[in-house]
């Protein structure tokens, strides 16, 4: 495109394509790796949407909790299953491979699931035990959410050497990306097949966790009224730990998922962005709605990958958001709208 | 309840026992005994080229000038400042600058006995605002006569007045930003070529030298990705390809979509303008796409991090720098006395540093005389040719072309 500017730098800088060939061209390759982000963003979703379900409770840190899981699994790799980090890919075979991987998902899982737990413990129940207001658990929230950046970025590399600090970890790629088959011409890769198989597995599990199980009942059930629930007795502290640890145990499996995406991803501030997307895919679905908040990854994923597609690379967050405020124009609850309690099994 | 609770903590435990079970304590073979290459890769200098993009010869550096004079100056007491970031997350390029300057006293300190120069090093973080709060006490100490600094372009910018006004010479080894100079300050110099100089010569070695047809250029949409892109998008003309501008944002890390047009696009070489953070998964999602096209960057990328980073999918790639290699003799010293290889910048802070110390032999102890003395500089130093404009720009620019190899 042409443009008649003066300040050719600033010019650039706004300059926005309107690309619809891109999109129709490129529409089931976009499709599939919008499917593969959304993923990753669904998983993240759940643990803002439960703990916003039973507590009211914005978890700002909740990114933090991907974020650690990130160096969860990069310690499991490095450390425990002994792969050097290097810039290239190791090729294990694919038995083993999936079996490291998932010894990786693992570890990032019981990472994450006791961060989780550990910043209820830690910042949320003292605040709860003093009856305080639900401001003063937000701005709790968004301060452990830098504690845990800025642990990982001056603490952690005093504490274990060559972790943390300003610059991203030597990735330890375990998947080459390779194309596996193409379907309407997508090429689907390797890469992308892992991370939706595992989202999807994970995203039904914790569909039946919370719709069939005893467990589940009782978050529904402190999510509708939590004085009736306690009165049954329901535990509400116990639940609530529940919560977060399911929260936590996703963001951790997200994390090993996102950095099979993204190898030099594991950096402090590497969950800040994807913990808002994630966020606001909760807010579209509906925050409190568990299928809401797949349903909002998924599709948030897909979107602003047709809106990166249109508009150029540098729009894609802004598509995102753009696309978040109408929805909630029109249907402020979200798409599913509704909250937890009343989510149908 | 409660035996259900221990039941799945149980469950957890075992499989994190599992987990370590599994592992055994056998250290995993690398992936270069996986048939993969090794990456033995680092960045090594290749050859300077001028504003027109074509190859120069390495200047002589047995010419350059040497700190340590004849032996025989004398001068009272005085010092040199530097500022930079010297703690932080760009504090190796600052201690670059800082140990290039050191070197430089040092070696002219043992060789004057009668003259005792002292290096007081100013940390700014890199952060302007730090700056503007160590600018004054720099300018207040009657005993510093000139400046090797502001490093980055941010902090000069913001302080660039305060040095004008106090009439101390600050002489620049890394602030590359074109506009630093439009600001009508006599005492600015900068050590090498500015972004606009950067982007004009590697744009023409690319067009001119290499006769590359179709150049897809990329930038980060940051001040300075998207000025030097401009720049390179200019000068290539037809050579760059329009279909392929395309703009990332710094911070990202996926760049499927960017890849995909790259690839439709199918051109001989890409140009990134940003830095290595950024550089070094577009370079490898690059490979996995299959864009065997040229990668070549700029100063941003040319750090050990991208190869690290990157691995082999940075191989050949083509990285310019305003910045130029250590000559082996200084290699050696700076090595022997820092316990490091000189890095980037390093060479410019020594030359910076010379000058100043000609100067200060010459007789030029005061901040008018040594001011004087530095724009009329012209001489030799270990990097290149140092002779200034009246805005304070090198009378020849020296870009060198660096490959991962």
């Amino acid at each position: 495109m042409i443009h008649q500017c003066a300040d050719q730098v600033v010019c650039q800088a706004a300059n926005i394509n309107f690309n619809v060939d891109g999109l129709l061209n490129g529409f089931w390759q976009l499709t599939v790796d919008g499917l593969s982000w959304g993923a990753i963003y669904a998983l993240v979703a759940v643990g803002y949407t439960l703990v916003f379900g039973v507590l009211r409770l914005i978890n700002f840190a909740h990114s933090e909790i991907f974020m650690l899981g990130m160096f969860g699994a990069y310690f499991c790799l490095d450390y425990i299953l002994g792969f050097s980090p290097s810039g290239n890919a190791y090729n294990k075979g694919v038995g083993l491979t999936i079996l490291y991987l998932a010894i990786a998902m693992l570890f990032a899982m019981l990472v994450s699931g006791s961060a989780a737990l550990g910043l209820e413990a830690v910042a949320y129940r003292p605040l709860r035990r003093r009856n305080a207001r639900p401001l003063t658990f937000l701005i709790t929230a968004i301060g452990m959410s830098f504690v845990l950046q800025e642990f990982v970025h001056f603490i952690l590399p005093r504490i274990i050497p060559g972790y943390g600090g300003s610059n991203a970890q030597q990735p330890i790629i375990l998947v080459q990306p390779k194309t596996q088959f193409t379907i309407f011409g997508a090429s689907v890769s390797n890469v992308t097949i892992v991370i939706i198989a595992s989202a999807m597995v994970l995203a039904l599990l914790t569909d039946i966790a919370i719709n069939r199980t005893k467990f589940g009942r009782g978050i529904r059930a402190v999510a509708q009224d939590s004085t009736t629930a306690t009165l049954m007795g329901v535990s509400r502290e116990r639940i609530i730990m529940t919560t977060f640890l399911i929260g936590g145990l996703l963001a951790g499996a997200a994390a090993l998922l996102y950095t099979l995406k993204v190898p030099q991803g594991i950096i402090y501030s590497g969950g800040f962005l994807l913990g808002i997307k994630a966020f606001s895919a909760a807010v579209l679905g509906g925050i409190g709605n568990l299928r809401g908040a797949l349903l909002g990854g998924l599709l948030l994923g897909v979107m602003e990958n047709y809106g990166q597609a249109v508009f150029g690379t540098q729009w894609r967050d802004v598509v995102a958001f753009v696309l978040l405020v109408l929805v909630l124009l029109i249907r402020p609850t979200g798409i599913l709208g509704e909250s937890l309690g009343k989510a149908r099994a | 309840m409660r035996s259900r609770m221990a039941r799945s903590a149980f469950a957890l435990a075992s499989a994190g026992l599992l987990v370590v079970g599994i592992a055994g304590c056998s250290k995993q073979s690398t992936p270069e005994q996986d048939n993969t290459a090794q990456t033995n890769l680092k960045i090594v200098e290749q050859f300077p080229i001028g504003d027109n993009g074509a190859k120069l010869t390495p200047p002589d550096t047995s010419a350059a000038a040497d700190p340590a004079g004849d032996g025989k100056a004398t001068c009272p007491p005085l010092s040199i400042a530097m500022a930079g970031a010297l703690t932080g997350a760009d504090a190796a390029l600052g201690i670059n600058i800082k140990n290039g300057v050191q070197l430089a006293i040092d070696k002219h300190n043992k060789a004057n006995p009668g003259c005792q120069v002292q290096l007081k090093p100013f940390d700014t973080e890199g952060d302007p605002q730090k700056a503007t709060g160590i600018a004054p006490q720099i300018v207040d100490d009657p005993f510093t006569i000139g400046l090797v600094g502001p490093a980055f372009s941010g902090e000069t910018k913001a302080t660039g007045t305060v040095f004008d006004q106090a009439g101390l010479v600050a002489t620049t080894a890394s602030a590359t930003n074109v506009a630093l100079s439009e600001n009508g300050w006599k005492t600015f110099f900068r050590g090498l070529g500015n972004d606009g100089a950067q982007g004009t010569a590697v744009a023409n070695y690319l067009k001119n030298t290499l006769a590359l047809k179709k150049v897809c250029v990329v930038d980060d949409s940051t001040d300075y990705g998207l000025g030097l892109a401009t720049v390179v998008r200019t000068t290539l003309g037809a050579t760059a390809d329009s279909s392929c501008n395309i703009q990332v944002k710094k911070g990202d890390k996926d760049f499927s979509a960017a890849v995909t047009q790259l690839k439709g696009a199918a051109p001989e070489a890409i140009f990134y303008g940003g830095y290595y953070a950024e550089a070094a998964p577009l370079a490898q999602q690059l490979k996995d796409g299959g864009v065997t096209a040229t990668f070549v960057s700029a100063d941003g990328t040319k750090d050990p991090e991208f190869v690290k980073q990157g691995g082999e999918a940075t191989k050949d790639a083509l990285l310019s720098c305003p910045c130029s290699p250590a000559p082996a003799d200084f290699a050696k010293e700076y090595t022997a006395a820092f316990g490091q290889e000189p890095g980037t910048y390093s060479t410019e802070g020594y030359d910076l540093g010379t000058i100043m110390l000609k100067g200060i032999d010459a007789g030029k102890i005061t901040r008018p005389d040594l001011l004087e003395f530095v724009k009329t500089y012209d001489g030799q130093g270990i990097a290149r040719k140092y002779q200034w404009t009246d805005k304070g720009e090198l009378t020849t620019n020296l870009i060198w072309i660096y490959k991962v190899q």
